[in-house]
């Protein structure tokens, strides 16, 4: 294969960007969803709830 | 939770149909079981659209495997555009009907539409190198993308600028509409000036210029780009939403906690 070292640069770049990108959202929106847990009132009364259920 | 999330009396008329989704609660049900399959469809076009444009695809007659890096470069690129349009896309709607959820799309789709502004750039390096003997060649093509790069570039550092979010929404809408008129010069910068860069492969009324072999999997590629971009934007702006709450609810916190104080 010709030019290998460019076109492995070019598929490596955006392999890294892609793979960057959705571990960066994935670890957000999972920070995000801990935090609000632990402090949106809606989701205490409903843990409290189940918690009396049980 | 920011009022105008659900106040309408700050909707323009025509904007209620689109306001439903303003709804957090609704846009975060509706993106948490759309999200999977869109990250699933988006992982197994683009390793599948790239192992075919690698491994399968012929070679060019004339640039040989050099070729290949259009199933990165031609997918970043329309995505450097599209994306660009939809940050406009999100400025109207902010702008006319002041939907919150656009402020946010728009901040969540500047970093990735830069980041695949930058590989369209870098790729189109690494392809012009070993065709063209330079790096870099200040063509009409180049430069217009590079335009569009700096444009993403100014976005993302004025809707940050502003002590009050709201003015950094509306000023980077400003931008993102003023910035659209470069992608008009970006699609005809190859046919309205003499440029090292091809002209257009793929265009909407004419045959695409390349052979079936290597037109599918590059058709796959874009798809599965356009796919793992709309995921990355949708949980990146899950994220921001949760994070808009948080921040409400902590201000609410605060503000009572002073209330009891006083």
């Amino acid at each position: 294969m010709t030019h290998l070292p460019f076109i492995l640069g070019s598929y490596g770049l955006a392999l890294v960007l892609g793979v960057g990108f959705a571990v960066d959202a994935w670890l957000r929106v999972g920070r995000a969803r801990r935090r609000l847990a632990a402090i949106d009132p809606r989701r205490q009364r409903e843990r409290d709830r189940g918690q009396e259920r049980d | 939770m920011d009022s105008s999330l659900n106040n309408p009396r700050t909707i323009a008329p025509g904007g209620r149909g689109l306001h439903r989704f303003a709804n957090p609660g609704r846009f975060l049900r509706l993106s948490g079981r759309v999200l999977p399959f869109l990250a699933i469809a988006a992982v197994v076009l683009t390793l599948g659209g790239l192992a075919w444009g690698l491994f399968v695809a012929p070679a060019d007659y004339q640039q040989g495997d050099a070729a290949r890096i259009i199933y990165v470069h031609v997918p970043a690129a329309w995505l450097a555009s599209g994306g660009y349009l939809g940050l406009a896309v999100c400025a109207v709607i902010s702008l006319v009907w002041r939907h919150p959820l656009a402020d946010l799309a728009a901040v969540e789709i500047g970093p990735v539409g830069a980041a695949f502004t930058a590989l369209c750039l870098a790729t189109g390096s690494l392809w012009g190198k070993p065709m063209w003997g330079a790096w870099w060649v200040w063509d009409a093509r180049l430069t217009s993308v590079l335009v569009l790069f700096f444009l993403y570039l100014g976005h993302i550092a004025l809707v940050r600028a502003f002590d009050d979010p709201e003015r950094g929404h509306r000023a980077g809408a400003i931008l993102a509409l003023v910035g659209v008129v470069n992608l008009p010069v970006i699609k005809f910068s190859v046919d309205w000036w003499n440029t090292m860069h091809q002209p257009s492969t793929i265009t909407v009324t004419g045959a695409p210029a390349m052979h079936v072999d290597m037109l599918w999997p590059l058709l796959t590629c874009i798809l599965g780009f356009s796919l793992g971009f709309a995921a990355i934007v949708v949980a990146r702006l899950r994220a921001a939403v949760m994070e808009r709450r948080i921040r409400g609810l902590l201000m609410a916190q605060a503000q009572g906690a002073e209330g009891r104080v006083a």
